[in-house]
């Protein structure tokens, strides 16, 4: 049977890590292609609930990341999504959702091996935790996942 | 002590300026209710007892009390907590409400102005009482997946009928996300996602507003023990950003430490 292959869903910033990605494309770097990258402005645009909505579409793993902090492209939007990473990973952690499954990163637009080496890392330890199967067991994605997976 | 908010509520009201006084009144067998008194001949109806708990502030940013003009509001500490977050929320400007402050040991505090309440309330911080943080350490100290099943069995039981949203004092947004449907944020049948995905977003959207007042659990007919994560959420931002009068989540410091991103 093949490799299970984790779908990973990045919400990125658009100013340091979706150019910081752009970067690692041109300077020929591989990495998974698990991953599907979401483009915002700002880490801080990065509502909690677009990372609930990635979980409830299936996806297995969350990649969230922006500017290294006093980088930010509006000067403080990384500091509050920072605050509110704190309060939410807690509150998931405290809910028993498995927050390993969501990685945070600073990936500044100079650093496209690092990003490479983010997506190569969440692929390896999601692939070792496996398919969210938790998440995706509860109604109503139950049915359609059964149907996508079984046998 | 009864007496004397009453005595304040018959003042207020003959003083012509107050319009009506928000506070607790009798209501069916041994319970109470809120009450509005709009006439000073009126004022004997209010009680104050320990069975005085619901959070009045709920009623100040309704458009049906703003009609009945000027109020005045019945508030023990968590109500003045509220009060003061709907201010730096916008909802209220200094002398738009008069407020008739009850502290924890059953003493009639007597504010000029919403400045001195906050004055008050500022040296009282919130914290949870040891039984609270009791409760919280309990499930902190299970495995993931016990919290998940907790969780699960007591989400399980919520029929979405929104108890907890009507009563808290910091959920008065005409329009609530719940509500929107371009996007559909939340998935709306009381399913064990829908269920999830609320209590998670309520959570959230409470984060630093909270005042631990307790109506959300008190109102809810199923008794799921909802204020378990706002709670928690209280216990993380008293160890993370100290404690403070504003909106925790509307600030930040560059020094605020983390451990969690790479």
């Amino acid at each position: 049977m093949a490799e299970f292959e984790p779908k990973i869903i990045a919400f990125v910033c658009n100013w340091c890590t979706y150019t910081g990605a752009d970067l690692t494309g041109t300077s020929r770097i591989k990495y998974a292609a698990n991953v599907r990258i979401i483009r915002l402005p700002c880490t801080g645009r990065i509502d909690f609930m677009l990372l609930m909505k990635a979980f409830a579409k299936g996806a297995d793993g969350i990649i969230v990341s922006g500017c290294h902090p006093n980088d930010c492209h509006y000067t403080s939007g990384n500091f509050h999504a920072r605050r509110r990473w704190m309060v939410f990973r807690s509150l998931l952690n405290f809910m028993g959702i498995d927050v390993r499954r969501i990685i945070f990163s600073w990936v500044s637009a100079a650093e496209g091996a690092k990003w490479a080496e983010v997506v190569n890392t969440a692929v390896k330890e999601i692939r070792a935790l496996g398919p969210y199967d938790e998440y995706k067991n509860l109604s109503p994605i139950r049915a359609s996942w059964r149907s996508e997976h079984a046998g | 002590m009864q007496d004397k908010i009453i005595q304040k509520a018959r003042e207020l009201l003959s003083g012509g300026d107050v319009k009506v006084v928000i506070g607790y009144g009798r209501g069916t067998g041994d319970r109470v209710h809120a009450v509005f008194v709009q006439k000073p001949e009126d004022a004997g109806a209010l009680v104050m007892d320990a069975r005085c708990l619901q959070n009045l502030a709920v009623y100040l940013p309704k458009q049906e009390v703003k009609a009945l003009g000027k109020p005045a509001i019945v508030a023990r500490p968590p109500v003045m907590r509220a009060i003061r977050q709907l201010m730096y929320e916008e909802q209220f400007r200094e002398g738009d409400i008069v407020v008739i402050g009850v502290s924890d040991d059953g003493q009639v505090l007597d504010f000029p102005d919403l400045k001195s309440m906050i004055e008050y309330i500022d040296k009282l911080p919130l914290t949870l009482s040891p039984e609270e943080a009791a409760a919280v350490a309990k499930l902190d100290a299970m495995t993931r997946e016990e919290r998940w099943k907790f969780w699960m069995e007591e989400t399980s039981a919520c029929i979405k009928c929104y108890a907890c949203r009507a009563s808290c004092p910091m959920c008065y947004c005409p329009r609530c996300t719940v509500e929107c449907n371009q996007p559909q944020w939340i998935s709306v049948p009381a399913h064990e996602m829908g269920n999830l995905e609320w209590h998670i977003m309520r959570a959230m959207h409470l984060a630093g507003r909270c005042v631990n007042c307790g109506d959300c659990y008190r109102n809810c007919p199923l008794k799921i023990p909802l204020n378990l994560l706002t709670q928690r959420i209280i216990a993380d931002i008293g160890d993370n950003f100290g404690q403070e009068s504003e909106y925790v989540l509307a600030a930040f410091k560059p020094e605020d430490k983390e451990d969690f991103i790479r």
